[in-house]
């Protein structure tokens, strides 16, 4: 343990030197002019497209941008904020230029992801099965029984073909020409997916031009990989042809967008839990022509509304017997109920072991360095050197919320402390990031702002499928490090060049 | 002891009801010092009914109708020979770690003020079990039964602000101050055969149970406030009210319900005198 802690206040040290408060931009790894402010010179990848964009003139890409703005208007691809009544519902701000990704990265980047998918599946079938990772000691068990997310009901139960994320939404970040840090696994319903899609149809029309000079990998296949994915899960007494649905929470949801999409884009039915019900164990969905067995649910519902006779008793979105059927092993639902326990952010630290138990390898893609609070070493260190942490909360939702240290005043440092010697297994605590920047479209100009990347990773009982790139998130704000489009993040295409 | 327990549940509709599912944890199942000679579960209207243990071993069954019904009834009737075990309870089917049951759920969160009630009476108690006995003592007495104010989705937090509720809302606070004090918990739902020989009741009874090492799990029943005798029938437990709960239902139309329970507790002895 000793050892551990050394290694990771050196990490910090490497890291927190590049990185604290205002300078980071600066400090950061750009991806189009590599190292910190653009001393390194252009990015080979980037070539062409740093060229095109000198060559264009600013009416150019001004013109561009409302086609693009009016483009997304048109599909309607809007994201609501909660708490927001003006304007339930806004466009999630698109940047024209694109990030790009080097084929030897997006290998490398891909040979990680399988791995680290991979492991999560087999920690799933292992935390709700026989627990071989909690005997030989690689996670504690109190981490596991009395984390929320870890569903009683789910413990030796079998899912089909022993799948649990069938669909992941891995969140990477880069801070170096060479070095990914895994910044969450998101392992419920991780949303975003239709942005990667139609951000990439709406480049391909605004700008030909670029597509036909560079050799960029496709991803419009997404959909036929993700309905192969839910098709090869189908249950053994399911049907030869199985019939797959996608289970929304209705339009009221901030996804909902996506979900109609994607259920047009697979060719499934897009369902309301009163569009189904459950005789005998089987899910039905009406139909014009009657009551149809239903195989495969994909469910962008979350676990606690998902059946009011088991969870949540007031949940109205929800499928009564659902968990009845799924459990009788008549249905599958795509991600499995529980995998909430994996993407949480206590299990996150154990990430680098976990993969180590179940695959037998060294980790490919890197956690971010980071301190268990509920280690006392750790704390101390942690509290020590506050000013220069990224602190988050584990699990449930105490809104204690996130503390950014560098950006926080003495108040809120001096508040987390308190909260931090009061429940330390409550939180951990990571070096702030100098997130890669990638040039983007802003008021004055184009401008370095951060990035992050969260590629789709699909995981069947054939194979795992990766479409190349996935969703780029952008900070547009000068220096913030929050990506999400809820706090005002917008989206880019990314780029995997074949050559 | 031998206690006879009649239960009934009825509901009536407005309009009947097109199709309905129901979770019944209402079968006990035999542990040390409790013994189950006769039970029978008898749902008024035709429909399938499936036996199946639910994850924490309560003995549970599925009900599913799917054809109108304006006017349902779940009977209960069966008799059991208990023994005082000075609250002590084993035999049981255990599926879990004690770690789970110190966890918190949207029932049985503890609030600042449950933290510091539960700090405050175990305060200088030398041991876990009289720990448990001063906070069993101190629940009865901070909380006026009053089936009033709270119903079955009132947290323990809320109960506690009130300082009123039912054996549910006393038990959960139990809950949430035993799992402060780091001591495993959990909810139970029963019957329990009053000692003043009052046999009409107007509902089940619920109380908790704590694991103290080197005695295993002990039965605290805070509405009365004793450790558990050979008068309680431990049906089901689970992490809170809701997981251990005896019905949970949900239904297609029907519109508004009236419900109606009868219940009758006794002992065997006195019911064939009668």
């Amino acid at each position: 343990m000793v050892a551990s802690c050394l290694r990771l206040e050196r990490n910090l040290r490497l890291i927190s030197k590049k990185a604290t408060g205002e300078g980071l931009a600066e400090a950061a790894f750009d991806e189009m002019n590599g190292g910190p402010n653009g001393s390194a010179g252009v990015r080979s990848a980037y070539e062409g497209l740093h060229r095109w964009l000198g060559e264009q003139s600013p009416e150019f890409f001004n013109t561009r941008r409302s086609q693009a703005e009016l483009f997304f208007r048109r599909v309607g691809i809007t994201f609501a904020v909660y708490g927001d009544n003006e304007t339930s519902e806004r466009l999630i701000p698109f940047d024209i230029i694109p990030r790009v990704l080097t084929k030897p990265e997006w290998s490398f980047l891909e040979r990680g992801l399988k791995q680290r998918v991979t492991a999560l599946n087999a920690f799933l079938a292992d935390i709700y099965g026989p627990q071989e990772c909690i005997k030989a000691g690689i996670v504690p068990a109190d981490l596991i029984y009395r984390n929320p997310y870890y569903r009683l009901e789910m413990k030796d139960q079998r899912v089909p073909h022993d799948i649990y994320v069938h669909i992941a939404g891995i969140d990477v970040v880069r801070v170096g020409p060479e070095e990914f840090y895994v910044l969450e696994d998101n392992a419920r319903t991780p949303s975003g997916v239709s942005y990667m899609l139609e951000n990439r149809e709406v480049m391909m029309r605004l700008f030909p031009e670029l597509f036909a000079h560079h050799r960029v990998a496709p991803v419009e296949n997404y959909p036929d990989a993700l309905l192969a994915t839910l098709r090869s899960v189908v249950p053994a007494s399911g049907n030869r042809d199985p019939v797959v649905a996608l289970l929304t929470p209705g339009r009221y949801n901030s996804a909902f967008y996506e979900h109609s999409f994607l259920a047009d884009k697979l060719g499934v039915e897009l369902v309301e839990a009163s569009d189904l019900f459950v005789q005998d164990d089987i899910v039905y969905m009406r139909t014009t022509q009657g009551p149809t067995r239903v195989d495969v649910i994909y469910r962008r519902i979350d676990d606690e509304y998902l059946d009011p006779l088991v969870f949540r008793p007031d949940s109205v979105l929800g499928l009564p017997g659902i968990m009845g059927a799924y459990k009788a092993g008549n249905v599958t639902l795509a991600n499995a109920v529980g995998t909430g326990i994996s993407d949480d952010k206590a299990v996150y630290t154990y990430m680098p072991e976990i993969v180590r138990f179940f695959t037998g390898e060294d980790p490919i893609l890197q956690n971010v360095p980071t301190w268990r609070c509920r280690e006392p070493a750790a704390l101390s260190h942690v509290l020590a050197n506050l000013s220069e942490l990224v602190v988050k909360e584990v699990n449930g939702s105490g809104g204690y919320g996130m503390l950014v240290g560098p950006h926080a005043t003495r108040r809120e440092l001096d508040e987390f402390s308190r909260k931090l010697k009061h429940a330390p297994d409550n939180f951990i605590a990571q070096p702030t990031l100098a997130l890669s920047t990638c040039p983007t479209f802003v008021a004055s100009g184009v401008a370095p702002r951060h990035v992050d990347l969260r590629p789709f990773v699909l995981s069947g009982a054939d194979e795992i499928r990766i479409v190349p790139g996935g969703l780029t998130r952008v900070a547009l704000k000068e220096g913030s490090l929050v990506v999400n489009s809820s706090q005002g993040g917008g989206t880019k295409d990314t780029w995997v060049l074949d050559a | 002891m031998r206690i006879r327990i009649a239960h009934q549940t009825r509901y009536l509709y407005d309009r009947p009801v097109r199709a309905m599912q129901q979770v019944l944890r209402l079968t006990p199942r035999d542990h040390d010092g409790q013994h189950v000679i006769a039970w029978r579960l008898e749902p008024s209207a035709e429909g399938c009914l499936v036996a199946l243990d639910d994850v924490y071993g309560n003995r549970c069954h599925h009900f599913a109708a799917d054809h109108p019904v304006s006017d349902f009834s779940l009977s209960v009737t069966g008799e059991v020979e208990t023994q005082d075990t000075a609250g002590v309870v084993r035999g049981t089917v255990e599926r879990f770690p004690d770690l789970v049951y110190l966890r918190d759920t949207d029932l049985t969160s503890a609030s600042e003020e449950i933290r510091t009630f539960a700090r405050d009476v175990a305060g200088g108690a030398g041991d876990p079990l009289s720990a448990l006995h001063r906070l069993l003592a101190a629940t009865h007495e901070e909380i006026t039964f009053d089936t009033e104010l709270t119903d079955a989705t009132t947290s323990a937090a809320d109960a506690f602000a009130a300082r009123r509720g039912v054996c549910q809302d006393l038990t959960h606070v139990f809950l949430a101050a035993a799992r402060q004090l780091s001591i495993p918990a959990r909810y139970v739902s029963g019957y329990f055969l009053r000692g003043d020989g009052v046999t009409q009741q107007e509902a089940g009874h619920a109380w908790a149970e704590a694991k103290v090492t080197g005695l295993g799990w002990v039965g605290f029943d805070p509405a009365n406030c004793i450790s558990t005798t050979d008068a309680h029938v431990r049906v089901a437990v689970g992490l809170d009210y809701l997981a251990a709960a005896p019905i949970r239902g949900s239904r297609r139309g029907g519109g508004n319900e009236r419900l109606d329970v009868t219940l009758r507790v006794d002992t065997a002895q006195r019911q064939t005198q009668s």
